[in-house]
């Protein structure tokens, strides 16, 4: 059975989101030939079938590699983009087939933060007035109101003197000063629920911490959950409560951190931990060896999408797809394998 | 190869960048070493600038570089040419654009070999260019393939069989694996490894991941804004950092193989480099900074055998 329908019965009081079988496949356009010649659609299957949900306070990560469907599960999440199918619960509620304007109201209870905040500002847009923009959308502040609430945010994100920022353009900001940014114009809805797509990956080493210690502390202040994605382990291991580990478009491994690091039993979860470089000198791991490349998410393997590249694979994974099932308290595995 | 005080600079709009400034190091042979620096601290500029590339409005001002008794940057340009595919190659960062996208594979191996070997003739040059792609681990039937039809990590082992294709005795590999996955990536790096030690050639790995250098080099050479901020053995830099730079690096970078990890960040952030701090380039991030640091600039002090630091708490005579 799925991770989320177990855990209902005792603690869904303190799920603040479910998603349930959640899919997204986008189409392939077809060349002209194609298009006159036959009449099948295909599709990438960016995301296909993931089921999980986060309690409330902690910190969720989706982990994998680029093309697994990590940030579009994000994007999904926040309904940015609409699902192909499955089910999206928010504090208890479907949030799956909402319309425009109680999706407005939602926004408010739920944020996302971007890989790039360089991309993620209007150029031409203060950032004063881009951090207070969200507050005149949902009609909470204007004028003096909103200018005090926004030096608060700024103040509050490390952004000092918040005065001298209010001014600027994004591009006179350095990189981890727009992140804060950002961080500072989700916050400022003073939301439950953030997504935190990949925030610290195009920021320098040396700033990477501060705004890791950054978040930790906002989720205490603000009293928030995250949904954090990333592709770098090491960060997930040291930010995460409970990890999700993600393979073309399906979580392969779930589970919290400690177990997850210490006990992998998913023989890619086993793969990708120990590729992870460790800063000691020489130190190079024993590593679990994966047969070829990540395949093609518009051909996925039939049974077991991880089959083609295990080495432990069996004529029964080319039949069987494995669903995610418990094999210890809190930690779930999808591997035929692993279910006997 | 050695390097003496190696100086670029960028004439911008804004004034004189000094991207480089008085970098001075020597490479043995089949030795790895590894520059680790934040972007803008010089890194790349450093790698390009050993080839005679830095990109306009770049200019090597200072500086000696020498390779096997010649002087590179005094070399006549058919001379620099046959030295960047014979003696030194680059890898870069990213393989899709590095290749180009109307060649095959083939085409690209073959004509890098005829150019400079123009004796050979293209069935030999084929027959190189198979084993080369065996070399790399890329299935030799695939040397027909465009760049478009191989994925992120066979476009860079094929960059990889570019550069080792004439048996050169220097390879830089500028950010290689960074556009790449973790699991891809430590087998290019493994696979670098391998050559390096099959072919007898010196690596000069630049990234900015600290845990892939101490893990691949021998030697480490920390770059902060255009300096050598310290320059030591990587086992020195692992147990005995002496920049304050680099012991804040290595307290910030997460270790999957420690439990309850406690990180901690450096304050502030990198200077601009046309405004540039007086004194030590570091000083208004660092600890322990105190009177000089602020007004005059440290040299590389030596700190041990084979340990190099930017620091006025390293100087002799000071109790640290």
């Amino acid at each position: 059975m799925l991770p989320t329908r177990r855990r209902e019965k005792n603690v869904s009081q303190n799920e603040i989101l479910k998603v349930d079988q959640l899919k997204k496949y986008f189409p392939v356009e077809k060349s002209f030939i194609e298009k006159v010649l036959t009449r099948t659609r295909h599709f990438v299957r960016a995301v296909d079938g993931v089921s999980f949900s986060v309690l409330k306070g902690e910190i969720f990560t989706l982990a994998g590699e680029s093309g697994c469907g990590k940030t579009t599960t994000g994007k999904l999440v926040v309904r940015l983009i609409p699902p192909t199918g499955g089910k999206i619960f928010f504090d208890n509620v479907e949030i799956t087939t909402l319309d425009h304007k109680a999706l407005r109201m939602l926004k408010r209870k739920m944020q996302i933060i971007f890989q790039d905040p360089f991309a993620s500002f209007n150029p031409r847009m203060k950032i004063g007035e881009a951090v207070g923009h969200p507050l005149e959308i949902h009609d909470i502040a204007k004028g003096l109101e909103k200018r005090k609430r926004v030096l608060e945010i700024l103040e509050r994100v490390g952004i000092t003197p918040a005065e001298k920022f209010l001014n600027l353009y994004p591009h006179q900001m350095s990189g981890g000063q727009r992140q804060r940014a950002a961080m500072a114009r989700a916050l400022i809805l003073q939301p439950e629920f953030v997504v935190a797509d990949e925030p610290v990956s195009m920021i320098d080493v040396s700033l990477r911490t501060a705004i890791i210690d950054l978040m930790l502390n906002l989720r205490k202040d603000f009293e928030l959950t995250y949904l954090f994605i990333t592709h770098d382990l090491a960060i997930a291991k040291y930010i995460s409560d409970r990890i999700a580990i993600m393979y073309l478009g399906k979580i392969v491994e779930l589970g919290d951190k400690e177990t997850i690091f210490s006990n992998p039993v998913h023989p890619y979860t086993q793969a990708l931990l120990s590729a992870i470089p460790v800063p000691i000198p020489e130190r190079i791991r024993k590593k679990t060896e994966l047969i070829g490349e990540v395949p093609s998410a518009v051909n996925i393997p039939s049974g077991c999408r991880f089959r083609t590249r295990c080495q432990y694979a069996k004529k029964a994974c080319e039949e069987k797809e494995p669903e995610l099932i418990l094999v210890s308290p809190n930690h779930y595995v999808a591997c035929n394998l692993a279910a006997n | 190869m050695t390097v003496d005080a190696l100086t670029v600079e960028y004439w911008t709009r804004g004034g004189k960048i000094r991207a480089v400034e008085d970098v001075s190091f020597s490479l043995d042979k089949a030795e790895t070493i590894g520059i680790v620096g934040e972007s803008g601290s010089g890194k790349s500029t450093l790698g390009l600038s050993l080839i005679d590339l830095v990109p306009f409005p770049g200019r090597i001002i200072k500086g000696k570089i020498i390779l096997k008794g010649k002087e590179v940057l005094k070399l006549r340009k058919d001379d620099m040419r046959n030295l960047r595919g014979k003696e030194i190659c680059y890898v870069f960062q990213d393989p899709m654009t590095s290749l180009n996208p109307v060649k095959k594979i083939s085409d690209h191996i073959v004509e890098l070999i005829r150019t400079h070997e123009p004796q050979v003739t293209k069935q030999e040059a084929l027959k190189r260019a198979k084993k080369l792609l065996k070399d790399v681990e890329i299935q030799p039937e695939r040397i027909n393939d465009y760049p478009h039809q191989l994925s992120g990590g066979m476009r860079q082992r094929v960059m990889i069989a570019l550069a080792i294709a004439l048996n050169p005795s220097i390879v830089v590999a500028d950010e290689p694996t960074t556009a790449l996955d973790v699991i891809v990536q430590a087998k290019i790096l493994d696979l670098l490894n391998a050559l390096r030690d099959a072919y007898g050639m010196a690596l000069i790995l630049i990234t900015h991941d600290l845990s892939i250098v101490l893990q691949r080099s021998d030697r480490i050479m920390v770059m902060y804004a255009g300096h050598i901020v310290e320059y030591a053995p990587s086992i020195e830099i692992y147990s005995n950092p002496k920049h304050p730079y680099t012991q804040g690096l290595l307290k910030s970078i997460p270790n999957i193989e420690l439990a309850d990890q406690k990180l901690e960040a450096i304050s502030g952030s990198p200077p601009d480099l046309l405004n540039l701090p007086k004194g030590c380039r570091f000083w208004p991030r660092c600890y322990f900074a105190f009177e000089r640091c602020r007004s005059e600039s440290p040299p590389l002090i030596k700190t041990g055998t084979e340990h190099f630091t930017r620091c006025f708490l390293h100087e002799e005579g000071r109790k640290t």
